[in-house]
């Protein structure tokens, strides 16, 4: 299967978070970014806007598509990758790393126990969910 | 295809021209005494410099290497490019038509009103509606419009909504069209048999819903069965229910939105109606609704009063005005004349031969490309391209191979629920030889795919231009031709 780190969680959307203490740093999975195909425009929020859980936050353009993201927990938006803008192709070629989203300040750290592990998550991917 | 690749600002020659004028028989004027400053240029502005033979044979150069449903066979899922008919471009050219000046008394201009009148009337009869305003220029604005009057009609009743579902198959105008409108669009998931989930459906249905947008059939070429429980739905909570009328082509003179429960619906006259499609249009969205959303209708309507017809502005409900003059009139002369060229059982046979032919082809082609929602399909079917993404070879790659065996290629990666998709609509005024021909080039890549890929990664080599770089077009992009400083 494919690159899944094990330290992170994961939502159906295809987002994942990494937790850093009562923060989370997002981003798109390999599987996300490897089905939009070259990424070439990224629309993320202010640092300061408010998200709630699996309501939208932004926007990622590929060749094919342009799809919403959704935030995988709820807080304030406390960085946002400025990279993104001038290099949206991050999000292809290190979709854990440098192509990070946004860090989240968590308001309501509970909701963690909703995203999924990568075990569940590559069990979501093959049974054809998208 | 010949090749040619010049911009006319390529051609020009310093002090060669393509006119000659008479002299002056007025004074001539300094331009400095008759405009304020700020509005004069300081420079020329650097138009080419040609002469009437060069740019002649530049546009004529230019127009063969046009491709359009003229020349060839165009199978742009969801988007019914089908022939326009020429005796359809003779009664737009009457000079009673062309001629006439679109804010003519409308006394002196009774012919085209009166053509108005019965395209939407004729348009109502088609649909099952009960009035239809032709304004829209495009089936987008058609959506706006039948969301702004869905939106006034809430609001009439005291009602603030402030969600519109519209299903992860949709043409993304719906979400487009609903946001603009000021409603938060809410996604509804298909199930695995491509249609709505209907208990995503009922969760999702609450006093807060405006409006489903629906596409019947939908993006899959798939019809939905379960529509008339679906709009049932909807009205037990108020929501309105909307029909995207992009494929209104599968269901001519078999159903109609307003049988099927729809409260309004658009039609886009450059798919359904033959008027030119694309680069040729431009396009015609009309909107029709049902008898309680009537008031909303956008102003002018065109009335009857016993023989003599008039704009009606007196609308206190209207949703306003929401395209120069009264649409795109050139259009709706086209689409009239479809309608009475072919008459009702014509258009019943439209949709049968569209099905038919959609049919023939999923048909020919389902051994060699995977079929994720199996048929029967309406008036289109979609494919993936998933078997040959293994071989190294994406529905992207396929549509490429496909230009140079001489076709325009499929719409591809729509619907986004399907991976890897190769979406097909043949149209019924496609012979039978057409579509074997296409089969056998799609037949003939999905060989080359096992066996020979390279020539499919190195495809298009006999267009103008071979692969364009669509990645950095997007991510770097060059709209604008700016002159070369010496």
């Amino acid at each position: 299967m494919g690159n899944y780190p094990a330290d992170l969680k994961y939502t159906k959307e295809h987002e994942w978070a990494r937790m850093e203490g009562n923060r989370a740093r997002v981003g798109i999975t390999a599987y996300a970014q490897e089905q939009l195909g070259d990424v070439v425009f990224v629309e993320l929020p202010k640092v300061g806007t408010k998200v709630s859980q699996m309501q939208p936050f932004g926007v990622v353009e590929s060749v094919k598509a342009v799809s919403d993201l959704f935030a995988p927990l709820s807080g304030e938006v406390v960085e946002v990758n400025a990279e993104l803008v001038k290099k949206p192709e991050l999000v292809n070629q290190d979709p854990y790393g440098k192509g990070w989203m946004l860090v989240i300040q968590v308001s309501s750290p509970q909701e963690a126990n909703a995203l999924l592990t990568a075990q569940q998550y590559e069990e979501f991917l093959a049974k054809g969910g998208h | 295809m010949p090749g040619y690749d010049k911009l006319i600002f390529e051609l020009s020659s310093p002090g060669r021209i393509g006119y000659s004028l008479p002299a002056a028989d007025v004074p001539a004027s300094d331009p400095k005494e008759l405009l304020p400053s700020k509005h004069l240029r300081a420079t020329p502005p650097e138009l080419p410099e040609v002469s009437e033979f060069d740019v002649v044979r530049h546009y004529s150069r230019l127009s063969q290497m046009n491709y359009g449903v003229d020349t060839h066979f165009y199978p742009l899922g969801s988007c019914t490019m089908k022939y326009n008919p020429k005796i359809n471009e003779d009664m737009a050219r009457l000079g009673g038509f062309a001629r006439l000046h679109p804010l003519a008394p409308e006394a002196c201009a009774q012919g085209a009103l009166q053509l108005m009148w019965e395209l939407g009337q004729d348009l109502a009869e088609i649909a099952g509606m009960d009035a239809v305003s032709l304004q829209p220029a495009a089936g987008a604005q058609g959506e706006l419009a039948g969301v702004l009057m869905i939106r006034a009609y809430h609001l009439a009743r005291g009602e603030r909504r402030t969600k519109v579902l519209v299903p992860d198959s949709a043409h993304g105008t719906n979400p487009a069209s609903t946001a603009i409108a000021g409603y938060r669009v809410v996604q509804l998931k298909s199930d695995s048999e491509g249609g709505a989930d209907l208990m995503d459906l009922e969760r999702s249905l609450d006093e807060e819903v405006a409006a489903l947008m629906i596409t019947v059939p939908n993006t899959l070429g798939l019809f939905e069965p379960r529509i008339l429980e679906i709009s049932e739905m909807c009205h037990a909570k108020g929501t309105q229910v909307y029909m995207d009328g992009a494929n209104l082509n599968a269901i001519l003179g078999i159903t109609r939105p307003g049988d099927l429960g729809f409260d309004v619906c658009h039609f886009n006259l450059h798919k359904t109606f033959t008027t030119p499609h694309g680069g040729g249009g431009p396009g015609a969205g009309p909107v029709g609704v049902k008898a309680h959303l009537e008031p909303f209708l956008p102003t002018p309507v065109v009335t009857k009063t016993d023989d003599a017809y008039a704009l009606d502005w007196k609308r206190p409900q209207s949703i306003g005005k929401l395209q120069a003059f009264w649409g795109n009139f050139g259009m709706l002369v086209r689409a009239y004349t479809y309608i009475r060229t072919m008459g009702p059982d014509g258009l019943r046979a439209v949709a049968d031969n569209a099905i038919l032919n959609a049919n023939y082809l999923m048909k020919r082609l389902e051994p060699y490309y995977d079929l994720p929602h199996p048929g029967p399909c309406m008036h289109e079917c979609v494919f993936s391209a998933r078997r040959q993404k293994k071989l190294g070879v994406s529905a992207m790659d396929v549509a490429k191979r496909l230009l140079d065996l001489g076709f325009y290629a499929p719409s591809t990666y729509f619907p986004l629920i399907v991976e890897e998709a190769l979406m097909i609509e043949p149209t019924e005024t496609e012979s039978k030889e057409t579509l074997d021909a296409f089969c056998d080039a799609m037949i003939q890549i999905a060989r080359e795919a096992e066996s020979n890929p390279q020539v499919i990664h190195d495809a298009p080599q006999t267009t103008p231009v071979r692969r364009l770089d669509q990645t950095l077009a997007a991510r770097q992009p060059d709209l604008r031709w700016r002159p070369r400083r010496a």
